[in-house]
């Protein structure tokens, strides 16, 4: 049986890991290959970095830190933040990465999906996507909208809408992000990613609002997500990888228990 | 020497950093006289079956890859290099394979809308058949897989492993002579995708 994967997630500033609530405010929680290393041994199912900087600041990945993190576990790793070109693609798959994450810059040229998926395969591009729920359902008749940089820019697009056309463009997955839950700990968002994960036939990954084992079972459960993205409750020594595994194994969610 | 062949298929670096972690230097090449002269051949590959046979056709690999499959060299197949080593794949509106395992390669087609397609994640193998490659892997072991397609080979003595996904129990790890491959991605799978590189290292078929 397929098994749902916990996927903590590195957010990177300075080639430090930080984490912030709601995107802003974020402190610095220790070096990322050691990070890295310790979930990997520690029984994570698959790693990402985000280099969440990269795209705000105009500038290409930081493919240092992307080689270092290969180069030191033997796990999946997806990578993300300022990536624009099939170029840029190229090179973080070449640095050992096997996914690439794209959100603000897909949004501005939906065409790199395409192009991505054809030089690369669809298994490679992950689409982040970022979406707020808002009352204007005439534009985002799923009551959710798209939003770029960080959920600094509304886009009028409707967040359902665009899963599913990403999909079409040949997307490998999706990565649903909540801002209104990111960094709470309050759990994920699982009505919109639930919507998104019954309206695409790829998996879909929920991120955003862990704060305890329960918070992974519903996203599993009820949003019926396929894997989820777990920072705070890690990074900050609450919970192990293990320990949240063996309460979700106990909850009968199917999980890798050995490594 | 081990060759990792370049075919244009995508992620080649990961499968070489996971060598240079049990201590195996691998290059990665697209030379024909670097392949067919190299002690182990490994075939990796992600990506579609159409483009994959046209890279391998333009840059004059084929007869290279039969070649060292032919003369006993030991030669590992993972994800989409396992799938083209079959006849016929349906990628693409149907794509003819290398051959060098008879059977062919279909598309997941779940029943159950839930079972996304791709696979991608941890699945268990079940071990059908004893091979030095599975030497200290027990059965029930989890690998890590990405792929909308999957082997069927016409015969199941060459079925070392199987894995259940969306319906169906398919061949996760096949087998013939001097030629193994994994439709999951050892190069991927923690520990015990090295472990099974590592066997692939000291293999004598």
């Amino acid at each position: 049986m397929l098994t749902k994967r916990i996927i903590p997630c590195l957010d990177i500033i300075n080639r430090r890991v930080t984490k912030g609530v709601k995107f802003k405010n974020n402190v610095d929680l220790g070096a990322p290959v050691k990070m890295a290393i310790g979930y990997s041994e520690g029984g994570c199912d698959e790693l990402v970095m985000y280099d969440i900087t990269a795209s705000a600041e105009g500038r290409p990945i930081d493919i240092g830190m992307v080689q270092d993190i290969a180069k030191s576990i033997r796990i999946p790793f997806a990578v993300g933040g300022g990536i624009a070109t099939l170029e840029d693609m190229s090179r973080v798959l070449l640095a050992g990465a096997e996914k690439i994450s794209v959100n603000s810059l897909a949004v501005q040229n939906p065409d790199i999906i395409a192009q991505g998926s054809r030089a690369f395969g669809a298994q490679c591009i992950v689409l982040g996507m970022d979406p707020v729920a808002t009352s204007d359902t005439r534009t985002c008749p799923s009551g959710y909208e798209v939003t770029t940089r960080g959920f600094r820019e509304h886009k009028g697009m409707d967040a359902v809408e665009w899963a599913k056309r990403a999909e079409q463009l040949g997307i490998g997955e999706i990565v649903v992000n909540s801002v209104d839950a990111d960094g709470t700990r309050d759990g994920f968002e699982l009505k919109v990613t639930r919507m998104i994960a019954e309206a695409v036939r790829v998996p879909v990954v929920a991120s955003g609002g862990a704060g305890c084992p329960e918070h992974l079972r519903d996203a599993f459960n009820v949003a019926r997500a396929d894997a989820a993205i777990v920072a705070g409750l890690l990074h900050t020594g609450e919970y192990s990888i293990k320990r949240l595994k063996d309460a979700l194994d106990s909850f009968g969610v199917p999980m890798r228990m050995h490594w | 020497m081990i060759a990792i062949v370049d075919y244009k298929a995508g992620n080649l670096t990961s499968v070489q950093l996971a060598f240079s972690a049990i201590g195996r230097e691998a290059v990665v090449t697209s030379d024909i006289s670097a392949i067919t002269s190299a002690d182990r051949v490994v075939f990796p590959g992600v990506g579609a079956a159409g483009s994959a046979m046209r890279h391998l056709t333009d840059l004059g690999l084929l007869p290279a890859i039969r070649a060292v499959a032919a003369n006993g060299t030991p030669f590992l197949g993972i994800c989409l290099g396992t799938q083209i080593l079959l006849n016929h794949s349906d990628e693409d509106n149907g794509v003819e394979t290398l051959g060098i395992i008879r059977g062919n390669t279909q598309k997941f087609k779940p029943s159950d809308p839930w079972q996304k397609v791709p696979q991608i994640g941890w699945n268990r193998i079940r071990i059908e058949k004893k091979h030095p490659l599975l030497d200290n892997i027990e059965d029930g072991s989890e690998f890590y897989f990405v792929h909308s397609y999957y082997p069927a080979p016409d015969n199941f003595g060459s079925v070392l492993c199987t894995t259940d996904y969306a319906d169906i129990s398919f061949a996760s790890m096949l087998g013939c002579g001097n030629v193994a491959a994994t439709q999951f991605h050892p190069e991927k799978s923690g520990r015990i995708g090295l472990r099974l590189l590592e066997n692939f290292t000291r293999w004598n078929p």
